[in-house]
């Protein structure tokens, strides 16, 4: 296949239950090596998304393509190139993460070093523990490397690091960073603006099965949106006006101030960060 | 298709590997029924005529528990757990998958039905048994009809801490609805009438044909007939509505 060719291209895509439409048409195209980021609350249908494009779900209209295969034919030759790490998938039990990964492992051509994985995910001194004696963040990094044992071209990530404490959620962005730089696609859903900020080179704001806003994380609002002034008036009110051209607004409200008299306190021009958007985008009406 | 094989496989050995590390799954599939064995014997002692009853009623027990009860557990479990769903989403065929969990369960059956042929041998004095060719042909139906029901079964349990109340619902009636019916000629028409039609009673029957009485396949296709109705049956309903994942409601 050639370089050019998207990891994941979505077209239009629709998902109805019944009367409830959980996505409403979405476009989105993931390059090869690249980080995408899915970011929206709960509910928002993220999930379903990504589960479409897992081969879980059926999708009720629109155009689907995961490493040139449609997900929907549930072909084998396409979940030997894709890794899943689900939002809540147990493992067996009574064996051991060792054991998971060697039995995993087995299901894929070209499957990565167990002992490897084990270091990377962390595991290797619990290699020998039964799962069920694993800790909640343990079972999350076995998690990760029975996705990663393949050696996946395109991961999944369904909110990989939801309830983890801060130091754990470093370490599985350290993980997915270290993916990347073995130019694996990702494809990350979360609800951390934080974490879309850390690791996604791209994110896309979804709310009530739409996509909003798209773009680097920087980047995004930056664009087409605005840039924010401040300022506090004669009351020691705070006004906020939103403009595209800060210049002449600037200019404009300076002047007055000067021919008032005044100052205008606590003045600041600011371009919206991620957060601005996200918050303003996902507030409801 | 070779390939497919060798992960079925491998699923096999990892399903006998779990099964040990589970003490209590291996209790019950193991100790329960010669528990029922001996219990039962102790009761009946001297009585050959009944014990010659009793244990093709515990081997046919033994299908059912190993089958139906042991599947319909592990697979809500595995369900709720969401290790099905995460099983899906690799590249294992769903043949390899359920092959090897079928193969485990045909595995303690048979090692079950050794252990009940053998303590009959050694507790009761009942001969060998004469039909081993008809002791197959039911066993392997049993196994196929319990075990596809038993996955049928798992897609009405709602949720695992229910599983044993809904097993336990059909799983006791129908062994007592069974064990009289085969044990007393002078049941009730319409219980006969039930149990007759059920899978366990006419397994029951069969393997008595096979284990003790002497007559064989021939003598019991009509119980044979209503155990591959039942396995049909289950199969369609085992595959029709089979879910990989926990609905969210």
């Amino acid at each position: 296949m050639s370089d050019g060719e998207a990891a994941i291209e979505v077209g239009a895509l629709c998902k109805r239950y019944g009367d409830y439409e959980a996505v409403r048409g979405i476009d989105i195209t993931v390059a090869r090596g690249e980080v995408f980021g899915l970011l929206g609350p709960n509910g928002a249908g993220k999930t379903t998304t990504v589960e479409i494009l897992e081969g879980y779900r059926t999708r009720s209209s629109g155009h689907v393509s995961v490493l040139g295969h449609d997900p929907a034919t549930r072909s084998i030759a396409l979940r030997r190139r894709i890794g899943i790490v689900l939002q809540s998938g147990g493992i067996y039990s009574h064996i051991t993460p060792r054991e998971a990964l060697a039995h995993w492992a087995s299901f894929y051509p070209h499957p990565r070093d167990v002992e490897e994985v084990l270091e990377l995910a962390g595991l290797t001194a619990q290699a020998e523990v039964r799962s069920r004696k694993l800790s909640g963040g343990q079972l999350r990094r076995l998690d990760f490397a029975l996705a990663l044992v393949g050696d996946p071209e395109l991961i999944f990530l369904d909110e990989p690091t939801t309830g983890f404490d801060p130091e754990a959620r470093r370490a599985a962005w350290e993980t997915v960073r270290s993916l990347r730089a073995l130019g694996k696609t990702i494809l990350l859903t979360t609800h951390y603006l934080e974490e879309a900020h850390a690791l996604a080179d791209r994110v896309a704001i979804m709310k009530d099965g739409r996509i909003l806003a798209e773009g680097p994380p920087g980047e995004l609002g930056t664009g087409a949106a605005h840039y924010r002034v401040a300022y506090r008036d004669g009351d020691g009110e705070l006004v906020e006006r939103d403009t595209e051209d800060p210049t002449a607004l600037l200019h404009e409200l300076t002047g007055e101030a000067l021919a008032r008299g005044e100052r205008l306190q606590d003045l600041s021009v600011a371009r919206p960060s991620l957060e601005d958007v996200y918050l303003e985008l996902t507030a409801d009406a | 298709m070779h390939e497919q094989l060798l992960l079925g496989w491998r699923q096999y050995r990892l399903e006998r590997r779990m099964f040990w590390r589970n003490p209590s799954a291996a209790f019950f599939n193991f100790v329960l029924p010669l528990l029922f064995l001996a219990a039962g014997g102790a009761i009946l002692s001297g009585n050959q005529h009944d014990l010659d009853k009793l244990v093709p009623s515990i081997a046919g027990m033994s299908v059912m528990s190993t089958t139906f009860t042991a599947l319909a557990y592990n697979i809500v479990f595995l369900r709720e757990r969401g290790v099905l769903k995460r099983i899906r989403g690799t590249p294992l065929p769903t043949i390899s998958y359920f092959g090897g969990v079928a193969a485990n369960a045909v595995t303690n059956t048979a090692l079950q039905i050794v252990i009940i042929v053998l303590a009959g041998r050694v507790l009761f004095g009942i001969d060998w048994p004469p039909h081993v060719g008809a002791l197959i042909v039911f066993v392997v139906a049993g196994v196929v009809a319990f075990a596809a029901l038993g996955v049928a079964f798992a897609h009405v349990i709602p949720n695992f801490e229910s599983t044993a109340a809904y097993v336990n619902a059909v799983f006791l009636p129908v062994v007592f609805v069974s064990f009289f019916v085969v044990d007393s000629s002078s049941a009730p028409r319409f219980l006969r009438t039930i149990a007759d039609a059920l899978p366990l009673a006419p397994l029951i029957r069969g393997l008595s044909g096979a284990l003790v009485a002497g007559s064989g396949l021939g003598g019991h296709l009509d119980a044979l007939a209503v155990i591959a109705l039942w396995g049909a049956g289950g199969i369609y309903l085992a595959v029709r509505g089979f879910s990989w994942e926990q609905s969210r409601t």
